[in-house]
C-alpha cells in the first residue's frame, strides 16, 4: 500500500509524539508530582497509529490502562492528557480519571480502562451502534496478550462473530502480561485461537508501521463492507516495566536493550524512508524536535494548572439524580 | 382503568418506548428465542415472557436474541450506550450478574465520573429477584442492596403493576445506568394498568396507607405483605402507614422521616440479605437522621444471614411473611423503655 508523503510525516510525527511523551511521563514520576501510577506504551507507537491512520472521529476505540498511545493516536488533546496525568482540573478528565481513564468520546476514543480485558465487549457494543445506525463505523477493541486470556475477549469474539460485528481485535502482544511471559501464560497461539471462532486473523510485527498499517487496513476494509470482525496479532516491544514503579529485574538488561537496538519502530521507519529518498533525515529530526517541544510545553502548562477543586468530588456521578 | 399483569405492564412500557425511539432496543437470552431453530420465532419472549411479541414489530435487529455471555452482551449494552444507543438488557435472574459484574460496576457505572462527566450511559438491565418459586440459591436473591451499594448506578425495584410500567419508562428515558429488577413471583399479579405512555418518577417514594401508630417501609414483593399486616392489625386498632419507596437508589428518605414526624416507629421490611441490606440502610440513615423522631427501636424483618433454600417448609420460613411483620409492629407499638 502506498502511502503519500503527508501520510508517512503524520504517522512519523504521532508516533514520536507517544515516544516522547511517554519517556517524559517515566521521567515525570520520579519529580512526585504526578500522584497515581502509569503504564508507558514506549516500544509499541507503531500499533496505535498504524491502526489510527485508518480511522476518523466516527470510528471507536476501547483501549487499556496503557491507553496513552491509543489516545494520542486517535487525536486526544496531549495538553490535556498530561494534565490529566498531573491530576489538574485541566485535565482531559477534569482529574477524576488519571493515565487509566484517558477518555475523549467526541474523538472517538472511548477510554482508557483499568480492567484487563475491558475494551472487547466496550467496542462490540460501539460496533453494534454503528451496525444499526448504519454509520459506517468501525470499532476497534485494544488488548494484550494478557487480555486476550481473559474470559470477556473470548466471549466478545464469539459474539462479534455471531453478529457480523464491524469490531477489529487488536491484540497488542508485548511479550508480557505484568511480570508474566506471553510465551508461558498463552496456550497455543493467538491467531490460530481467533480461527477457531471462524474470524480472519493474521499476525503483524509491530515494529513497522507499515505492516500495521496494511494489515489494519484490510480489516477496516472488511468492517466497513459488513464482513465482521478481524483479530490482529501485533508483536510489540515493551521498553518499560509493567508500571511506573515497576524495578523490571524480571528480563535482563541485555534483553532490554536489544528490543530498544533491534526493535524500535521509529528507527524502523528512518530504515525504509530515509534510504528510499521519501523523507530526508533532518525532517524526522525537525520532527523530533517538535514533539519535545510540544510535550515540554504540555508539563509546564500541567505543573502551572489549577488542582481540581474538592468541592467536586461528588459531582458527575449521574446525569441526575434526585 | 384497564387492568392487567406485571408481564403485560413491562411488554408495554418497552413497545411504547421502542415505537418512540428507535435508538432502544432490546438484547438478552432468548428475548424472542427460537434464533437459528427451524421452529417457531419469538418462542420464549424472554425467559418469563414479558419481551413476548416485540419481534414481531420490531424485527431481529431490535429484538437481539444473545449467546449465553453476559460479559459480552453487557458490556456491549453499555459501549452501545456510551455511542448512542438506549440498549434494554434481559438477565433472566439477578444471580447471573455475578458474571457480568466488571461491565455494570467497574464500566457502566463509572464512565460518567472517571471521564470527568463526558459520557452518558443510558441502559436498563431488566433481570428476574426473589424467592417464593422453589427456586434454591442461584435463582431466587434480591440482590438490589450490591447495585445500591455503587455510585453510578439507579436501582428499581417495583411493587405493582401500574409502577412497574411507569418506572420502566422512566428508567429507559433515563441518561444514567439502571438496574431494573422484578420479582418473579409477581408477573401475573394484576392491577390498573392506563394504555398510554407515562412515568413515575425515581426517588418517590409512594404511600400506600396512612396511619398514625408506625410506618412500615417495603419493597417489591413485600409492600403486598406489608399491606396485609397493615390491614389485620388495623382490626385491633393499630395503624400503620405503608411507604413503597420503589427505587433504592435514589432513595426518598425525606418521605419515611415525615411519615415518622406522625408515627415515630419505624418496621423495615426487606427481602434482601440482613447485613447491608435496604433494611440496615434505611435504619442507618433513619438513626442519624430523625433519632430525635423515634419512639421505639427501629425493627427490621429480613430473610436470615443464609443463601435461599429449595424446599418449601425451608422457602416458607426464610421469606419476611405477614405474621413475622405483624409481630415486628407490635413490638414496635408496645416497646416501653
Amino acid at each position: 500500500m502506498q502511502l503519500a508523503r503527508a501520510d508517512l510525516l503524520k504517522a512519523y510525527r504521532t508516533m514520536a509524539l507517544i515516544r516522547v511523551f511517554e519517556e517524559r511521563v517515566q521521567r515525570e514520576m520520579s519529580s512526585g508530582d504526578i500522584p497515581g501510577s502509569t503504564h508507558l506504551y514506549a516500544g509499541q507507537e507503531a500499533s496505535a497509529v498504524g491502526i489510527s491512520m485508518h480511522l476518523t472521529d466516527i470510528d471507536r476505540v476501547a483501549s487499556t490502562h496503557r491507553g496513552h498511545g491509543h489516545s494520542i493516536a486517535k487525536g486526544c488533546d496531549v495538553d490535556g492528557m498530561m494534565a490529566e496525568i498531573f491530576a489538574r482540573a485541566t485535565g482531559i478528565c477534569h482529574g477524576k480519571g488519571g493515565s487509566m481513564h484517558i477518555a475523549d468520546l467526541d474523538k472517538g476514543m472511548l477510554g482508557a480502562n483499568g480492567i484487563v480485558g475491558g475494551a472487547p465487549p466496550l467496542a462490540c457494543g460501539a460496533a453494534l451502534t454503528a451496525k444499526l445506525t448504519g454509520s459506517g463505523a468501525v470499532a476497534v477493541a485494544y488488548t494484550g496478550d494478557g487480555g486476550f486470556n481473559q474470559g470477556t475477549t473470548a466471549e466478545s469474539l464469539n459474539l462479534a462473530r455471531v453478529w457480523d460485528l464491524p469490531v477489529i481485535f487488536a491484540i497488542e502482544d508485548n511479550g508480557f502480561a505484568e511480570a508474566t511471559a506471553s510465551s508461558w501464560a498463552v496456550a497455543g497461539d493467538i491467531v490460530v485461537r481467533a480461527a477457531g471462532y471462524g474470524i480472519p486473523a493474521e499476525r503483524v510485527d509491530g515494529t513497522d508501521v507499515f505492516a500495521v498499517h496494511e494489515a489494519a487496513g484490510r480489516a477496516v476494509a472488511r468492517g466497513r463492507a459488513g464482513e465482521g470482525p478481524t483479530v490482529l496479532h501485533i508483536t510489540v516491544p515493551r521498553y518499560l516495566g509493567h508500571f511506573s514503579g515497576d524495578a523490571d529485574t524480571y528480563r535482563s538488561s541485555a534483553e532490554k536493550q536489544a528490543m530498544r537496538s533491534e526493535r524500535d519502530c521509529l528507527k524502523v521507519f528512518r530504515a525504509k524512508v530515509v534510504p528510499a529518498g521519501l523523507i530526508d533525515e533532518a525532517e524526522l529530526d525537525a520532527i523530533d524536535a517538535e514533539a519535545t517541544a510540544a510535550v515540554e510545553g504540555a508539563v509546564v502548562a500541567a505543573r502551572a494548572a489549577p488542582r481540581p477543586d474538592p468541592a467536586t468530588v461528588a459531582t458527575d456521578v449521574y446525569v441526575s439524580y434526585p | 382503568m384497564p387492568r392487567k399483569s406485571f408481564r403485560q405492564a413491562l411488554n408495554e412500557a418497552m413497545r411504547l418506548e421502542m415505537r418512540r425511539d428507535p435508538r432502544v432496543f432490546v438484547m438478552g437470552e432468548d428475548v424472542a428465542g427460537g434464533k437459528g431453530a427451524s421452529g417457531e420465532q419469538d418462542a420464549w419472549g424472554g425467559a418469563f415472557g414479558v419481551t413476548k411479541g416485540l419481534l414481531a414489530e420490531f424485527g431481529p435487529e431490535r429484538v437481539r436474541d444473545t449467546p449465553i455471555t453476559e460479559s459480552a452482551f453487557v458490556g456491549a449494552a453499555a459501549g452501545a450506550a456510551m455511542t448512542g444507543l438506549r440498549p434494554v438488557v434481559e438477565i433472566m435472574f439477578v444471580d447471573f450478574m455475578g458474571v457480568c459484574f466488571d461491565q455494570i460496576f467497574n464500566q457502566a457505572a463509572k464512565f460518567r465520573y472517571m471521564f470527568g462527566g463526558k459520557a452518558v450511559t443510558p441502559m436498563v438491565l431488566r433481570a428476574t429477584f426473589g424467592a417464593g418459586t422453589r427456586s434454591a440459591s442461584q435463582h431466587s436473591q434480591a440482590l438490589y442492596p450490591l447495585f445500591t451499594h455503587i455510585p453510578g448506578l439507579k436501582v428499581v425495584v417495583p411493587s405493582s403493576p401500574y409502577d412497574a410500567k411507569g418506572l420502566l419508562i422512566q428508567a429507559i428515558r433515563d441518561d444514567d445506568p439502571v438496574i431494573f429488577l422484578e420479582h418473579k413471583a409477581m408477573y401475573d399479579d394484576m392491577g390498573e394498568v392506563p394504555d398510554g405512555a407515562y412515568v413515575v418518577p425515581f426517588g418517590e417514594a409512594g404511600v400506600l396507607r396512612d396511619g398514625g401508630d408506625v410506618t412500615i417501609v417495603a419493597y417489591g414483593r413485600m409492600v403486598g405483605r406489608a399491606m396485609e399486616a397493615a390491614a389485620r392489625l388495623a382490626r385491633d386498632g393499630i395503624e400503620a402507614t405503608v411507604v413503597d419507596p420503589r427505587t433504592t437508589s435514589p432513595l426518598d428518605i425525606d418521605t419515611i422521616v415525615e411519615t415518622l414526624e406522625e408515627t415515630g416507629r419505624l418496621v423495615i421490611v426487606d427481602e434482601a440479605y440482613p447485613r447491608c441490606g435496604m433494611a440496615s440502610d434505611i435504619a442507618g440513615i433513619v438513626a442519624e437522621e430523625a433519632f430525635g423522631l423515634l419512639k421505639a427501636p427501629i425493627q427490621k424483618v429480613t430473610p436470615p444471614h443464609a443463601p435461599v433454600p429449595y424446599a418449601p417448609e425451608l422457602e416458607a420460613a426464610y421469606i419476611p411473611s405477614v405474621e413475622k411483620i405483624e409481630a415486628a409492629v407490635r413490638k414496635a407499638v408496645g416497646w416501653t423503655r
